[in-house]
């Protein structure tokens, strides 16, 4: 199920954690980098738009990390991905480029979509990566249709929907889980559960108080999961895929995890108090978590300090690249609205 | 090195604010994620992180400064070694037209400067004559459309409602299940949302979907991923991703089913850009356009008609037969009037027609087959030759297919126009269940009879 070595086990469980951790030393150094690129990427990002250099909605991804990074150590080529408009911390997991994603953040042709979606509508297929939806819950119909094109082919292939607590109460989820379990679609249906949908709180948005049991009246199984920390994401999250892998159907995670920042850029976020953000961030934080595994793990400051700088110089080349990269060209207007029938 | 912290915009349309409290000191040393300060807007106190590590080496502006400037420096801060190359103090603006469009004082795009919509003339050139045609239903004409196509390609499938081992409510899906197979013919549960986010899914993965809606009134509770998922997805991406999906059912007022069942959704669906929309009359039209459809690499709706159904056309018996989407047909020549109309509409103009022939005017025919993109030049070159326009639809009038019909014939033909177009269309009410207001509520012969003699001033 979970792949690691006992000797790399550390000793003392890592904050946060409700499990024993159990990545190999190479998996923690690679969560720890990923799950860092994912913080300076999305700080840059916010530094950016505070210099009007993005526009329109940025909805930043800091403070969830360990949710995306765990899950896709759990995906082979093929799988796919698909979630909301807090996507850029997926699409650098899905391993799409911080310039091709920074680039679509300031509108430019280098970007992803060429500067025509924007900090919500990003997609890869080459990397399994659907979208970027601006539509909360859209997604979950989508992604169970990701999960039926893998059930229609006949393939292992697993399909992964990521939705928030919030968009957890919208119809369609609940449709969307009737079909896969009908079905027995291949899917992971991730409930990112960072406790507030924009401003509301999950207790005054839910009558349910355990989202992973929203999928138990089709028999979907669900479990709760530390979401602050990589390695019990990751330990569920390998379940989960083996689950669908075997062509049991669909399962569901709810991630128990927190965003640092407001719902988006233009939110003060005025409904949590600091001390409650400041606990978060001192006590549970994934990639402090990370590096004391790390350092427990023998890996030395130096060898941190260089991942740290790798991280710092992409992010600054994305940043740079993004600024460098042209506007798209007036006639990018009209392309792309309808492809030519053969 | 020495790193200007920037006074940051908070929203799209903030240009400054008071910058209200600093929570570092200069000689502070400070770590990406820290808060800074706090800047209060009209609307909002909000937080100031640090972006870059380093040592806070000067407070450009102090606390209880009103009115600082997005983008002004307000800080300075000392990086330590190994550090990536500062953001640049004066910020790189983005170009004030970026957003601007046709209108922002930038030039207007070359290629499709006349038109405000994306292309849709198709080539004119004769109709293919397919030969040898035999008696067939509207119905049978769909259903062998649709098996012909999941001969030809194993990704194209069908879902819906009772399309399985009901074989259809309205029997359009009739023998497939036995043919392709519960695979490729699956039945949903009543989850229009669900199931047609579910396709659009599998579409944007390469998979060819058919969703049957039991009459399109339904397709209302999944017009969300019809419009913003399968209609968007390609220019959102880029031209990345497409969504061939073909959704169909019938649509319009089938008969005494009351308002929530009756309605035409060919304005509301033509109206969005990254979709196209058909509404076949004849069993040629069915079978032909919906095999175009299928083949689509776009999100095409295809508007059937009820009482249609069951109707018996001459069809092609050609395998290979297929209609191009967005060339309308000739279906009755004449010289005094052009009547525009599709779908069922057709039905009535042919009557129509007759009826005006008998009193000594002759009027055209135009079945538009393709609502979106619209055939133009054929509509154009009818008015030209009969300088009169009726629009024929049961839709309502309000910003109806007539309406676009009769703009684009003032844009292209006004000159040739003798009086000004009329619409026959659906009264302005929603469907009421008697017969007789039911018959009031749609359009009939007598007025389009009147309607054309009218433009024809007798």
């Amino acid at each position: 199920m979970v792949q690691a070595t006992e000797s790399a086990t550390p000793k003392r469980r890592a904050k946060g954690s409700n499990r024993e951790p159990v990545l190999s030393k190479e998996q923690w150094q690679q969560a720890y980098r990923d799950m860092l690129l994912i913080r300076r990427f999305e700080e840059k990002a916010g530094q950016l738009y505070g210099m009007g250099l993005i526009g329109g909605f940025c909805h930043l991804y800091i403070g969830q990390e360990a949710v995306v990074v765990g899950m896709q150590m759990c995906l082979e080529k093929g799988d796919q991905v698909v979630t909301s408009y807090r996507d850029h911390g997926h699409m650098l997991a899905t391993g799409m480029e911080a310039r091709g994603v920074m680039a679509e953040l300031t509108g430019r042709e280098g970007g992803y979509s060429r500067g025509k979606g924007g900090s919500m509508h990003m997609f890869s297929r080459e990397k399994g990566f659907y979208g970027g939806h601006g539509i909360v819950g859209a997604q979950v119909s989508i992604g169970a249709g990701l999960g039926f094109a893998n059930w229609y082919r006949g393939n292992k292939g697993v399909a992964v929907a990521y939705f928030g607590e919030g968009a957890s109460n919208q119809g369609q989820c609940f449709e969307s889980f009737n079909l896969a379990a009908l079905l027995k679609l291949p899917v992971i249906f991730v409930i990112e559960n960072n406790k507030y949908g924009m401003g509301t709180s999950v207790e005054r948005a839910s009558a349910s108080h355990d989202l992973s049991k929203n999928g138990s009246p089709w028999g979907i199984p669900g479990e709760q999961v530390d979401g602050m920390s990589v390695s019990a994401v990751k330990e569920a999250g390998e379940r989960a895929a083996q689950y669908c892998r075997e062509g049991r159907g669909p399962y569901l995670l709810e991630m128990k995890t927190y965003r640092y920042r407001g719902h988006s850029m233009s939110d003060p976020a005025k409904y949590r108090t600091r001390e409650e953000v400041q606990k978060m961030r001192e006590q549970h934080d994934c990639i402090e978590t990370a590096r004391n595994v790390l350092l427990e793990l023998a890996v030395t400051e130096a060898e941190l300090k260089k991942i740290d700088d790798e991280v710092k110089v992409i992010v600054q080349d994305a940043a740079d690249f993004a600024q460098a990269s042209p506007e798209p060209a007036a006639a990018e207007l009209w392309t792309d609205v309808l492809l030519e029938a053969k | 090195m020495a790193t200007a912290i920037l006074m940051p915009a908070l929203s799209p349309t903030m240009t400054e604010g008071k910058l209200a409290r600093w929570l570092k000191k200069e000689g502070d040393v400070v770590k990406s994620g820290d808060v800074l300060a706090e800047i209060e807007t009209d609307k909002a106190t909000m937080e100031v992180e640090a972006v870059d590590e380093g040592t806070l080496t000067r407070i450009l502006v102090p606390e209880g400064t009103e009115g600082v400037a997005v983008n002004s420096p307000i800080a300075e801060l000392n990086g330590g070694a190994g550090q990536a190359a500062p953001a640049p103090a004066a910020a790189p603006q983005a170009s004030p037209a970026s957003g601007g469009g046709q209108g922002g004082g930038t030039a207007p795009p070359a290629p499709a400067a006349a038109a405000p919509m994306a292309p849709t003339a198709v080539a004119a050139a004769p109709e293919k004559d397919w030969g040898e045609t035999k008696p067939t239903t509207v119905r049978e004409a769909l259903r062998d459309a649709m098996a012909a196509e999941m001969r030809r390609d194993g990704d194209v499938f069908l879902m819906g409602e009772e399309v399985a081992q009901y074989q259809g409510a309205y029997k359009i899906s009739q023998g497939l299940l036995d043919e392709f197979g519960a695979k490729r013919v699956i039945d949903t549960p009543i989850t229009e949302h669900g199931f047609t986010g579910m396709a659009v899914g599998a579409a944007m993965t390469g998979l060819k979907p058919i969703v049957e809606f039991m009459t399109f009134n339904f397709s209302m509770q999944a017009i969300d991923h019809i419009i913003n998922s399968a209609a968007k997805t390609l220019y959102m991406s880029g031209g990345q991703l497409g969504c061939p999906i073909v959704f169909r059912g019938p649509n319009g007022a089938a008969s005494r089913v009351a308002a929530q069942h009756s309605q035409c959704y060919a304005s509301w669906y033509a109206h969005v850009p990254g979709l196209k929309v058909v509404a076949p009359w004849s069993a040629a039209d069915a079978k032909g356009l919906l095999r175009a459809a299928i083949r689509d690499p776009n999100p095409v709706i295809v508007l059937e008609n009820e009482i249609l159904y069951g109707q018996t056309f001459d069809c092609p018996v050609d395998e290979d037969f297929i209609l191009p989407i967005g060339r309308a047909k000739v279906e009755r020549v004449g010289k005094d009037v052009t009547l525009v109309a599709y779908s069922i509409a057709v039905s009535w103009a042919m009557s129509a027609a007759e009826e005006l022939a008998k009193q000594g005017i002759e009027a055209e025919v135009v079945n538009l087959r393709s609502i979106r993109p619209l055939d133009v030049d054929t509509i154009a070159a009818s008015v030209k030759k009969t300088n009169r326009l009726v629009t024929v639809e049961e839709g309502w009038p309000y910003a109806n297919i007539g309406t676009e019909v009769a703009m684009q014939v003032t844009e292209a033909a006004w000159d040739w126009l003798d009086a000004p177009p009329v619409r026959v269309c659906g009264k302005d009410i929603p469907m009421p269940y008697a017969a007789n207001l039911e018959k009031l509520a749609l359009p009939t012969v007598p007025e389009i009879v009147e309607a054309a003699k009218r433009v024809t001033y007798k």
